[in-house]
C-alpha cells in the first residue's frame, strides 16, 4: 500500500521533473564542494610547516580554490534549497486542491459518516506533512548518500586505513541512535494520546460551560484534569527525557570515533603516510561522517510518517464521485413529483423505505409529519438526490431524478433544511449564495423573511461577516437567513424541513404569509411538529420508524383514527381542557 | 506572561543546573582542537608515540565525561519542562474555571482550547530547548573565539569579525522571515476554514450548486499561499548558505594569516589547525542556534497569549450567602436591564415581576425577544446592567455561586451532556442520588423507557452527540431533577419533542409541587396552564397573567395561541 502512495505521489511530482531533476544536480554540486573544503584546507595546511617554509605563492593557489569551491558551495546550497522549496510548496497546492475538488464531489453517504475534522486534517494538515516529509525527507535522503559516498570516496584519496578506521566506526552511532529511538518511540505515542484526551477534556469543559457553572462541576472537572494532566507529563517528561538521550549519546560516539581516527592519523603522520593537512581534513570528515547517518535514520520516521499521510489522502480521493451523468434539465414552472416502488436503506439490509409510490400533482402541498428521529429528513435526503435510492424510481415532471443534471434538480430545490447553515461571508453573500442580485432584492427578500430588522441590528447591518460557529445569530435568526435565501429567487420546488423549530410561533405566523404566496402555485414539501401548520396540506406522509406508515388529507387521516389521530390529539392533551 | 513563569519557581535547581551542565560540556568540548593541536605540534613533530597515545586517552575522557554530564543536563531540562508545563496547564485550567460564561464567551471557545494544548506545548518545548541550548550555543561560540584568542591574540581578530557578520546576518534574516511566515499560516488558516466549512456546509453548498465556485476561490487562496510560501522560504534559505560562506571566507583568512605567522616563525602548525578547527565548531553551533531563535520565538509568542488569559480576571464576584431565608417569593426582578455587551442593544429592559415558592412560570415571546437571557440570569450565569434580580428572598448576587446552582437548576436551550455513561452524566448531578430517585427523574422525563432500552451503563460521546435531540433533551431534564433544588428552570427544553412527549413531561413535573418552576417555550400549550404567563416583546414585558386573562387581553398572544391552535379548537 505504502509503495503505491509513494508512486502516487511521485507522480505529482511529474510537472516539475526539470526541476526535480535540477535539485538532484545542485544536491551532488553541494556535496562535492562542501566536502571538497576540508580536504582543500588541509592541503592549504600542509604548506604551512615552519618559520621562513611557507610557499605563499602555492598557499595563495590553494586558497584561491577554496573561494571558489565556498563559492560554488554557496550557489549551489541556496538554488537547492530554493528548488526543494518551490517542488514542495507546487506538489502540495496540487494535492490539496485535488484533495479539496473532491471535498464538493463526495457523496453524502461518505461525508455523512465521516469526521469533520478528520477529512479537514488531510485536506490540511496530511498535505503538508507529505509534502515536508516525503519530498524534503527524499532529497535529505539524497544528499545523505551522495554524502557518505563522496566522504568515503576523498577519505580513500588521503589514506586507506584512515578511510577504513572511519567508515567502520562511525555507524556505531546510528546503532545508538536507533537503539534509543526505538524505546522512545512508545513514549511518544503514548503522550500524544493522553495529549489528546487532554484536549477533549478541555473542549468538553469549555463547550459546556454552562452546565459546569448550573451544576457545580468545577471540582470535578478540576480533578479530572488533574489526573490527565499528571498521566500526560509523566509520559512527557520520558518522553523527552529518553528523545534528548539520542544528541549526546551520538556525540559522545562521534567523539570516540573522533579520538580513534586521532590516534591512527597521528602514528600514520609519524610514519609519514599521512601529512598534518591530511589528518585534518580527515578528521572533519569523521565529524562529519555520521551526521548523514542521522539524518537518514530521521528520514526513516519521517517517510513513515508521510507515507501514512499521503495514503490517507490518496483514499479520500479515491472515494467514489457523486454519479451525475444526467443531461436533462428541468423545465421552469411547476413541477409534478412521483416515486414509484422505491426501496431505500442507508444500511444495507436494514430498509428504512420500502416500495413507496406516490404522485404528487404540480402545485400540491405535501407534508411529512411524525415523531422525532421517524426519518422525515431521509425523504428530502432522496428528493434532491443527496443519497441515491436502492431500486424504484423518482420522477419530477415525468424525468428519472439520475437523467437530470444534478445542478438542474437542486437549482430546481429550494430549501430550508434543519440545521441552517451560515457561510463566513457577509449577510449579502449569505443571501446570494453566489448568485447574482441587487442590493434592492436582497432587502425586499429579506424583509419578506422578517429578517430585515434582525440584519439592520448588526454591527454592519449587510455587510456583518458571519461565521457559522459563531452566536452572532440565533438558531431562529439562522433559520430566517436561509428562508430569505429562497426568497430572493423564488424555485420550481420548496423544501422546508423544520423551517420553522427554533424559530417562535409568533414570527413564524409572519413568515407564514410570505410562505403561502411563496408556495402558491409550486409544489412544496413541509417538515414540521406544528400540526396545525400542516393542516391545509393537500397530502400529509405519516412517517414512523423510517416507514410511511399513512397518507392522505388531515381530515380523512383523522378519521381513520390511527397514528396521525393520536398525535395530532396530544397537541391538545393539556391544552385543549382548560379552554 | 510573569504568571505562567512564576509556576518554573518550583524548578528552580533544575533550571539552573540543566544550562550550567550544558556549559560544561561545551567546555570540554572546546578543549578538543587544543589537544588535537598538541598532538600535531608535539606527538606528531616529535614522533613520540607514547605522548600521541595519553593525549588520545584523553580525548576519549573528555567524550565520556561529556556524555555523563549532558545526560544530566538533558535529564533536568526535560523534568523542569514537563512539570513545568503540568503545573501551568493545571493552573490554567483551574484560572478559566474562575470565569464566568459571559467571559469564556468573550475570549471564545476555539482560543481557550488552543491556549491550553498548541500555545502550552510551544511554550514547553520553548522551555526544554532554551534550557538546553541557550547557554551553550553562545557559549560555544564565544569560547570559541576566546579559545581562538588564547591559541593566538591576532589570528583570533578574525573571529571578532566573522561571528558579529555572521549574528547580523542571522538576525537580518529572521526579521524579515518570522512576519512572513505569520502571514503564511493565516492563509493556511484560511484554507482551514474554507475546507471545515464546504465539509459542515455540504448541504447547502451543493443546493445552491456552489462547488465550482468554492473550488476557484479554494485554488486561488492556493495560490496566494503558494506565491507566499515562496517570498517567505526564498529569503530564509539564504541562512545556510550565507552563514557557510562566511565561515568558509574566515577559514580562508585564518590560513593566509597563519600563513603569514608561520612563516615568521610565530605560531605553529598545529595552532592553525586548531583555529580551523574553533571556525568550524563555530559553523555548527550557530545553525542550532538559528533554530532555537525561531522555537524561541514561537514559544514567546505563545507564552504572551497563555499569559494574556492568566492576566485576565473573572468578571463577576462571587457572593458569601450559604443559607435563604424562609420567606420571600421565589424569584423577583426589579427593574432589570441587560446588555451582552456595552455597544450593542438592549437585550431586556426595564423588566419586573415576581413569582411565589411553589408556583409555576410561563415564559413566551418572539426569536430574539430575550427569554433565554431572563433564564440566565435566574441562575446568574450573568450580571445585570441594571435593576436587580432576587432569588429566594436574597439578592442573587449575595450567594455563593455554588449554593445558588445547588438551589437553582437551570436546563439549557442547547443542552449538553458529557461523556461518560449514562448514569454517569445523571450522577454528576448529584453523586449522592439513590438509583430510586435516578429512574423517577428518568420516568418524569419520559427517558425510562430508552434509558432501561439501552442500559444505564450505555455511552455517551461527548455532546452526547449519539443520542437524538429529543433524548438529549429528555435525559438533561431528567439529570436536572437529580440535580433537585427549589427552584426549576427549562429554557426551551420542549422543542425536539412531539407533543405528546412534551405534555406527558409537563403532567409529571407538575405533580411535583415542591419545585418552583420557569417553563420558556414556544408553544403556548406549553405555558397555558402557568399560573403566570410573562409575554417577552424585543426585551420588554408586553403582557403578564395567566392563560385566560392573557387571551383576553393581548392581541399578540391571541395571535401566537391562534398560530398553534386554531380558533374553532381553541373555543371549544
Amino acid at each position: 500500500m505504502y509503495k503505491e502512495s509513494l508512486r502516487r505521489t511521485l507522480s505529482y511530482l511529474s510537472h516539475c521533473r526539470g526541476r526535480f531533476i535540477l535539485s538532484i544536480l545542485m544536491t551532488l554540486a553541494y556535496v562535492l564542494s562542501s566536502l571538497y573544503i576540508p580536504l582543500l584546507a588541509g592541503q592549504a595546511i600542509d604548506l604551512l610547516t615552519g618559520a621562513g617554509e611557507v610557499d605563499f605563492g602555492l598557499l595563495t593557489g590553494r586558497l584561491f580554490a577554496i573561494l571558489l569551491t565556498a563559492c560554488l558551495c554557496f550557489l549551489s546550497q541556496y538554488i537547492l534549497s530554493r528548488l526543494n522549496n518551490s517542488i514542495v510548496y507546487s506538489v502540495a497546492r496540487r494535492l490539496r486542491n485535488d484533495a479539496f475538488d473532491k471535498v464538493g464531489s463526495l457523496p453524502f453517504s461518505f461525508l455523512d459518516s465521516h469526521r469533520q475534522g478528520d477529512v479537514v486534517a488531510r485536506v490540511i494538515s496530511d498535505v503538508d506533512q507529505v509534502a515536508d516529509g516525503l519530498l524534503l525527507g527524499f532529497s535529505q535522503a539524497l544528499s545523505a548518500i551522495m554524502t557518505i559516498a563522496v566522504t568515503i570516496w576523498y577519505l580513500f584519496s588521503l589514506d586507506w586505513i584512515m578511510a577504513l578506521v572511519v567508515i567502520l566506526l562511525s555507524p556505531l552511532s546510528l546503532v545508538v541512535a536507533s537503539f534509543i529511538a526505538r524505546r522512545t518511540h512508545r513514549h511518544f505515542k503514548e503522550t500524544a494520546d493522553r495529549r489528546s484526551i487532554q484536549t477533549d477534556l478541555t473542549d468538553e469543559y469549555i463547550t459546556a460551560t454552562g452546565e459546569v457553572l448550573c451544576y457545580n462541576l468545577q471540582n470535578e472537572f478540576q480533578a479530572r484534569f488533574s489526573q490527565v494532566n499528571a498521566q500526560w507529563a509523566d509520559s512527557s517528561l520520558k518522553g523527552t527525557f529518553y528523545s534528548s538521550l539520542v544528541n549526546p549519546a551520538t556525540r559522545a560516539v562521534n567523539s570516540v570515533v573522533y579520538a580513534c581516527a586521532a590516534l591512527a592519523g597521528s602514528f600514520l603522520a609519524i610514519q609519514g603516510r599521512l601529512s598534518v593537512g591530511g589528518l585534518t581534513s580527515a578528521l572533519s570528515y569523521a565529524t562529519q561522517y555520521t551526521k548523514p547517518f542521522n539524518d537518514i535514520t530521521g528520514v526513516v520516521t519521517e517517510l513513515q510518517n508521510a507515507l501514512v499521510c499521503a495514503s490517507r489522502i490518496f483514499s479520500l480521493l479515491d472515494e467514489e464521485d457523486v454519479v451525475d451523468d444526467g443531461r436533462k434539465e428541468l423545465p421552469d414552472g411547476p413541477l409534478s413529483v412521483s416515486f414509484r416502488k422505491v426501496f431505500f436503506s442507508y444500511v444495507k439490509g436494514q430498509d428504512l423505505i420500502r416500495d413507496f409510490s406516490l404522485d404528487i400533482a404540480s402545485g400540491m402541498h405535501v407534508a411529512i409529519v411524525g415523531p422525532t428521529g421517524a426519518g422525515k429528513s431521509t425523504v428530502i435526503n432522496l428528493l434532491m438526490r443527496y443519497y441515491e435510492i436502492d431500486s424504484g424510481s423518482i420522477l419530477i415532471d415525468g424525468i428519472p431524478i439520475d437523467e437530470v443534471k444534478l445542478s438542474s434538480l437542486r437549482l430546481s430545490f429550494g430549501s430550508v433544511l434543519q440545521d441552517s447553515f451560515i457561510r463566513k461571508a457577509s449577510v449579502r453573500e449569505n443571501i446570494a449564495m453566489g448568485r447574482d442580485f441587487s442590493d434592492d432584492e436582497i432587502v425586499e427578500a429579506c424583509r419578506r423573511a422578517h429578517v430585515h430588522e434582525i440584519i439592520m441590528r448588526l454591527e454592519n447591518g449587510y455587510d456583518t461577516v458571519l461565521d457559522d460557529d459563531e452566536g452572532l445569530l440565533s438558531a431562529g435568526e439562522r433559520q430566517l437567513i436561509a428562508i430569505a435565501r429562497c426568497m430572493v429567487d423564488l424555485p420550481n420546488l420548496l423544501i422546508l424541513d423544520e423551517a420553522t423549530s427554533s424559530i417562535d410561533t409568533r414570527t413564524e405566523g409572519l413568515i407564514q404569509a410570505s410562505f403561502n404566496e411563496m408556495t402558491r402555485g409550486r409544489t412544496s414539501f413541509v417538515v414540521a411538529h406544528r400540526l396545525s401548520t400542516i393542516r391545509n396540506a393537500d397530502i400529509i406522509l405519516v412517517m414512523k420508524d423510517g416507514d410511511i406508515v399513512e397518507s392522505g388529507r388531515h381530515e380523512e387521516l383523522l378519521a381513520k383514527g390511527g397514528f396521525y389521530s393520536e398525535l395530532y390529539r396530544s397537541q391538545y392533551a393539556t391544552g385543549g381542557g382548560e379552554c | 506572561m510573569g504568571k505562567l513563569f512564576s509556576h518554573l519557581a518550583s524548578y528552580r535547581r533544575e533550571c539552573i543546573l540543566a544550562p550550567l551542565f550544558k556549559l560544561l560540556e561545551a567546555v570540554l568540548e572546546l578543549f578538543v582542537p587544543l589537544v588535537v593541536a598538541s598532538i600535531i605540534d608535539t606527538g606528531i613533530a616529535t614522533g613520540n608515540s607514547p605522548y600521541v597515545v595519553r593525549m588520545v586517552l584523553v580525548l576519549f575522557a573528555l567524550a565520556l565525561t561529556g556524555l555523563a554530564v549532558s545526560v544530566t543536563a538533558q535529564y533536568f531540562s526535560a523534568k523542569a519542562a514537563s512539570l513545568f508545563a503540568r503545573d501551568a496547564k493545571k493552573a490554567l485550567f483551574e484560572h478559566i474555571e474562575t470565569f464566568s460564561l459571559a467571559d469564556c464567551e468573550k475570549i471564545g471557545l476555539p482560543t481557550l482550547i488552543n491556549r491550553m494544548t498548541g500555545d502550552m506545548n510551544q511554550v514547553q518545548s520553548g522551555v526544554n530547548m532554551t534550557l538546553r541550548l541557550l547557554l551553550r550555543s553562545p557559549f560555544v561560540v564565544l569560547g570559541a573565539a576566546i579559545m581562538a584568542f588564547i591559541v593566538d591574540a591576532r589570528a583570533a581578530l578574525v573571529f571578532a569579525v566573522a561571528i558579529p557578520v555572521l549574528a547580523i546576518i542571522v538576525y537580518l534574516i529572521m526579521r524579515v522571515t518570522v512576519p512572513r511566515f505569520r502571514a503564511v499560516q493565516g492563509d493556511v488558516d484560511e484554507l482551514l476554514s474554507q475546507t471545515r466549512e464546504n465539509y459542515k456546509g455540504a448541504r447547502v453548498i451543493r443546493a445552491f450548486n456552489l462547488q465550482d465556485k468554492e473550488r476557484e476561490s479554494f485554488h486561488g487562496r492556493a495560490d496566494r499561499l503558494f506565491s507566499r510560501q515562496i517570498s517567505a522560504a526564498g529569503l530564509s534559505a539564504l541562512t545556510n548558505p550565507l552563514t557557510s560562506l562566511v565561515v568558509n571566507l574566515g577559514i580562508i583568512v585564518l590560513i593566509w594569516y597563519g600563513g603569514v605567522r608561520v612563516d615568521a616563525g610565530s605560531l605553529s602548525q598545529g595552532a592553525v589547525v586548531a583555529l580551523f578547527n574553533y571556525m568550524s565548531q563555530i559553523l555548527v553551533e550557530l545553525i542550532k542556534l538559528a533554530s532555537l531563535i525561531q522555537t524561541m520565538t514561537r514559544a514567546l509568542a505563545s507564552a504572551r497569549r497563555v499569559g494574556a488569559i492568566f492576566d485576565m480576571t473573572s468578571s463577576m464576584e462571587d457572593g458569601t450567602r450559604m443559607d435563604s431565608p424562609c420567606d420571600g417569593p421565589a424569584i423577583e426582578f426589579s427593574h432589570v436591564g441587560f446588555s451582552y455587551n456595552k455597544t450593542g442593544g438592549k437585550v431586556l429592559e426595564d423588566i419586573s415581576f415576581t413569582l411565589e415558592r411553589g408556583q409555576t412560570l410561563g415564559i413566551i415571546g418572539a426569536t430574539g425577544s430575550g427569554k433565554s437571557t431572563i433564564a440566565a440570569l435566574m441562575a446568574r450565569l450573568y450580571d445585570v446592567d441594571e435593576g436587580e434580580v432576587r432569588i429566594l428572598g436574597c439578592p442573587i448576587k449575595s450567594y455563593r455561586l455554588q449554593y445558588l446552582h445547588d438551589n437553582v437548576t437551570l436546563v439549557l436551550q442547547k443542552a449538553r451532556l458529557f461523556r461518560g455513561t449514562i448514569l454517569d452524566n445523571l450522577k454528576l448531578a448529584d453523586s449522592q442520588a439513590t438509583m430510586d430517585e435516578v429512574k423517577r427523574a428518568l420516568s418524569d422525563a419520559q427517558a425510562l423507557d430508552f434509558v432501561l432500552d439501552k442500559g444505564f451503563e450505555a455511552p455517551v460521546e461527548t455532546g452526547g452527540r449519539n443520542f437524538s435531540g429529543g433524548q438529549r433533551q429528555r435525559l438533561s431534564i431528567a439529570r436536572a431533577l437529580v440535580h433537585g433544588g427549589q427552584i426549576l428552570i427549562l429554557d426551551d427544553s420542549f422543542s425536539a419533542l412531539d407533543y405528546k412527549t412534551d405534555s406527558l413531561v409537563r403532567g409529571a413535573l407538575a405533580k411535583r409541587k415542591d419545585i418552583t418552576k420557569v417553563i420558556i417555550s414556544q408553544r403556548s400549550s406549553s405555558v397555558m396552564s402557568a399560573d403566570r404567563i410573562i409575554l417577552l416583546d424585543n426585551g420588554r414585558i408586553a403582557a403578564m397573567g395567566t392563560h385566560a386573562e392573557l387571551m383576553a387581553t393581548s392581541p399578540i398572544y391571541r395571535e401566537i395561541h391562534y398560530t398553534q391552535f386554531e380558533k374553532e379548537d381553541a373555543d371549544v
